[in-house]
């Protein structure tokens, strides 16, 4: 188990190398840098601003600098946004970011697999038709159409909660950002529950558990859920880059400030840095995820416990 | 159906010879009974045609613009029926030039995704072995990577250019289609009649074309119809963060970021846009449902 | 002797996409304590699903009519909380596929002891020592050991005995094995088969055998029931259907079975045409296309179940003049 551990993690390290030389050579390969655009400047300064950031030197020493400061936590500084950091403007949108984040993605779970789970003990019942139908609901209303409805509807025509911003972080900011953002996760997750377990429910080995007598929850709680789950838990890595994605959008709409926000206005500002930044951060998130996955279906999967 | 699904022959046939009923035929059939699936696909054809033929019935231009019917509720003295934005062009026909380009991005990128996931997966499955594992490999590396930002990121860098979407997007999609591919054909080529082809000596092309394609080609239409809203998805997502689709184009992501930002006040400029996207994800949603269940009834 | 297991009337459908199907079509019979009956049929015949129905265990789209009384209490209408003390505990079921029949997620030992906790209340330290002597009688060398090990972890002969095993903790009345040594190698299928002979001497458990195979009847089983297209073809004991078959069917079946004694260059009798088809069973007798002696009351009328005296009973019309 050791062992598959470190493979994996050894594995996530050349990932990580690719997305970051993608994000660099990417940004480099721009037609129209940041530069470029900027009025004729006097050689000297432009030699200056070169200098500052290692335009100067050979593109591989400049990935190698770059690199080199990033694994330090240093991406440079903002071309927008004067006088901070990436690294300080990412640290100052994470907190809510990840507020957000895993908020939205504790509570899909919890739901969605219980949904999911109902659904299918209840198959092609009344229940289940309902429950599927507002899954498939969430799942082809996006959130960039769920955020603003759920902001007029709740916030503008009921008044209940406010509709963007995020005070010092009080719960009646985040409750609305954290709904959108769940939604179309709660569907996915119950939808993907919902089919793995009639499918455990079906098996063979579910069939002698009814046998030896066990009572019904028993056999759904022992016997179908962790087959049933490992589906949700190998989803749960796509599902970070899902939300994290989302987040971009949700963040935007509700005037969160988070890391999505800023990765939004350096996109369009092209804010260069701040956008590689962002995209390395991400990344990095996503990718320690899908390991975190990996070592949690190992544990779960004997199979995999033993062999490795 | 734990025992009727596994031996299905048994209960065809009329004490002659089974008569193998074409797997197609059949699929067709239950497609038919499938009235979430049919109602969807005459719903997806209405928005179809009234993408094509919908904007020369209405007087307007999409890009015309009206200075003195601004933000104009549906309005039919003047033929606007959905109303007009904020610059004073129809919404109507906006909304069905929206609808052009996303079926467009959506057709085109999953074609793409398509022919490279169907080559790539075929190929992996087919040889099998260490080419397979490394071909594998390779997508379960992409496939951690956060594509999104790197779709992203290409939209800041290239400027927002509609072929570099389909590119991009296709680009993104294909590594399910691949692993569903290469699936299903590892899955054939152990089955006994390919096995038997080998022996007799027919060529690997033929048997490719004549056994494994055909075989696959099920799961590969059930996913490509799920990729389609998803790839719509993505448009409309990138579009609505004003990294897609440009002016004076526009799709249904433009139209319903610029309808969220005034919906307090001119709410249809939302609301039509959304219905249609909503609408069509739905119908593409309930097809390739209905056409999974038809090919693969296994939870009836 | 008492009936361990009575039947009667059962009835099976399952309702698909494409109609209604008729797996089982009114059969009754009885089992007696200590007995062993083995059921044969082609795949189809309907002999699994009389047993699911019994067990409470058919697929969420079948249901069934008629009585199935075990001790006299009616397993098909009793209430679920009361089945779940009877199954698992007084009577208990084997199946084909021991792969896929163990929980690939849970360890022998919880598999094993979850059934002493459930029924017999036991701690499951007290579960697990008998769990493990249950392992060792069943023959599974190391069972202390092995115990804590996952199913992949035991070969396909051992995960059946891990079956056997764990079928056998709360000392059945009844056992139905439903083609146990089907999906075995063959030398495992013989250790196997010895093994239930063992045990069905040393419990006295009475033992419903499913299979198609019939030199596994012959080897263990004290009465036959051939089933065919849902219904009773033919009961009787071993030696009077192995000697003097009665059926058509079971003629048939008994022709079709290599031997080893048979010409080096004669080919292996078939029934020739397809089992009948379920969703549209004939008017009359289910056999009477593939039957060599049919005739247009075959066709028409389907042939009762009739007593032939000694526990023999066949549905043919051409028998009934031997009565």
């Amino acid at each position: 188990m050791t062992r598959y551990i470190l493979k994996r993690l050894l594995g996530a390290i050349p990932l990580m190398l690719i997305v970051i030389a993608v994000a660099f050579f990417m940004m480099r390969i721009a037609p129209g840098g940041p530069f470029d655009s900027e009025r004729a400047l006097p050689p000297e300064i432009e030699q200056n601003i070169k200098a500052a950031y290692d335009l100067d030197k050979p593109l591989v020493q400049q990935f190698g600098i770059y690199l080199w400061k990033v694994v330090h936590g240093d991406f440079g500084p903002s071309i927008k946004i004067r006088d901070f950091s990436v690294a300080e403007l990412i640290a100052s949108g994470a907190p809510a970011s990840i507020q957000l984040g895993l908020s939205a993605i504790l509570l899909a779970l919890m739901i969605g697999v219980t949904l999911g789970t109902l659904s299918a003990l209840r198959q092609n019942t009344a229940a289940d038709y309902a429950v599927m139908g507002v899954a498939m609901t969430g799942i082809v209303i996006p959130n960039f159409v769920m955020a603003p409805l759920l902001s007029l509807v709740v916030g503008v025509y009921w008044e209940l909660l406010p509709t963007s911003g995020w005070g010092s972080g009080e719960l009646k900011y985040k409750v609305l950002p954290i709904i959108a953002l769940s939604l179309p996760q709660i569907a996915y997750i119950s939808r993907l529950t919902r089919g793995s377990m009639l499918e455990v429910l079906n098996s063979n080995f579910v069939r002698t558990a009814r046998a030896k007598g066990l009572r019904d929850h028993l056999v759904v709680i022992r016997h179908a859920l962790k087959a049933g789950l490992l589906p949700v838990v190998s989803y749960l890595g796509p599902a970070t880059a899902a939300v994290t994605t989302g987040s971009v959008v949700i963040e935007t709409i509700f005037a969160v400030p988070g890391i999505g926000t800023y990765f939004i206005k350096a996109a369009l500002n092209r804010d260069y840095p701040l956008v590689m930044g962002v995209v390395i951060v991400y990344g990095a998130l996503i990718i320690s995820l899908n390991l975190l996955v990996d070592v949690l279906y190992g544990l779960l999967d004997p199979k995999l416990r033993s062999n490795r | 159906m734990l025992f009727f699904r596994r031996k299905p022959a048994l209960i065809s046939g009329e004490g002659a010879p089974v008569e193998a009923r074409s797997v197609w035929r059949n699929a067709r059939l239950r497609l038919y009974r499938n009235k979430a699936a049919m109602g969807s696909l005459i719903v997806l054809g209405l928005i179809i045609v009234l993408a094509i033929l919908g904007p020369s019935f209405s007087p307007h231009e999409y890009d015309a613009v009206y200075w003195d019917r601004i933000q104009m509720g549906p309005d039919f003295a003047n033929q606007h029926w959905f109303g007009t934005d904020g610059n004073g062009r129809d919404l109507f026909v906006r909304t069905l030039y929206g609808a052009r380009v996303s079926m467009a991005v959506g057709l085109l990128a999953t074609f793409v995704s398509m022919v490279i996931g169907v080559v790539y997966g075929a190929t992996a499955g087919f040889f099998g072995g260490r080419v397979d594992n490394l071909m594998m490999r390779f997508v379960d590396v992409l496939y951690t990577l956060p594509f999104m930002f790197f779709v992203i990121m290409l939209m800041v860098v290239f400027g927002r250019n509609i072929f570099l979407i389909f590119v991009a997007l296709g680009a993104v999609e294909w590594l399910t289609m691949a692993r569903i591919v290469r699936g299903q054909t590892l899955a054939i080529k152990r089955r006994e009649f390919i096995e038997a082809a080998h022996a007799i000596g027919v060529s690997n092309l033929t048997i490719i074309f004549r056994h494994i394609i055909p075989n696959v080609l099920g799961p590969v239409i059930v996913y490509a119809t799920l990729t389609i809203p998803q790839v719509i998805l993505i448009e409309s997502f990138l579009s609505f963060l004003g990294l897609g689709v440009q002016e004076p184009l526009t799709s249904w992501g433009v139209l319903i970021s610029e309808g969220a930002n005034v919906m307090e006040v001119a709410p249809w400029m939302l609301l039509f846009p959304a219905a249609f996207l909503a609408t069509t994800l739905f119908c593409f949603n309930f097809i390739g449902d209905g056409l999974r269940d038809a090919l693969d009834p296994k939870d009836r | 002797m008492t009936a361990v297991l009575d039947v009667r009337n059962l009835e099976t459908r399952f309702s698909t996409p494409d109609g209604m199907v008729s797996a089982v079509n009114t059969i009754s019979f009885t089992l007696n304590a200590g007995e062993t009956l083995g059921v044969v049929g082609e795949s189809g015949s309907g002999k699994t699903q009389v047993f699911m129905s019994v067990m409470g265990l058919l697929a969420r789209n079948g249901h069934c009519t008629g009585e199935a009384l075990f001790q006299g209490d009616n397993l098909l209408t009793m209430p679920k909380k009361k089945l779940n003390t009877i199954r698992g505990s007084r009577m208990a079921m084997i199946f084909q596929d021991p792969m896929t029949s163990l929980n690939p997620y849970l360890s022998v030992a919880r598999q094993m002891t979850e059934v002493l906790v459930e029924h017999k209340g036991m701690t499951t330290h007290d579960a697990r020592r008998h769990a493990i002597t249950m392992l060792d009688r069943v023959g599974i060398p190391e069972a202390a050991r092995r115990i804590d090990m996952y199913p992949h972890e035991f070969s396909g002969g051992m995960r059946q005995r891990v079956m056997i095993a764990m079928s056998l903790l709360c000392s059945p009345e009844l056992l139905i094995a439903d083609e146990p040594t089907t999906a075995l190698d063959v030398t495992v299928q013989a250790q196997i088969l010895d093994l239930l002979n063992d045990l069905k001497r040393d419990f006295n458990t009475a033992i419903v055998m499913i299979t198609h195979d019939l030199g596994v009847v012959a080897g263990l089983c004290d009465r036959v029931m051939v089933m065919y297209g849902g219904r009773v073809a033919e009961t009787g004991s071993v030696k009077d259907i192995f000697y003097a078959p009665r059926h058509p069917y079971t003629k048939g079946l008994l022709q079709s079975m290599p031997r080893l004694d048979g010409d080096a260059g004669s080919s292996l009798y078939a029934i020739p045409g397809q089992p009948p088809n379920l969703q549209n069973l004939p008017k009359g007798c289910a056999f009477h296309d593939r039957c060599a002696v049919r005739s247009d009351r075959c066709r028409d009328i389907p042939p009762a179940l009739l007593d032939y005296g000694n526990g023999r009973m066949a549905a043919c019309h051409h028998e009934e003049a031997a009565r």
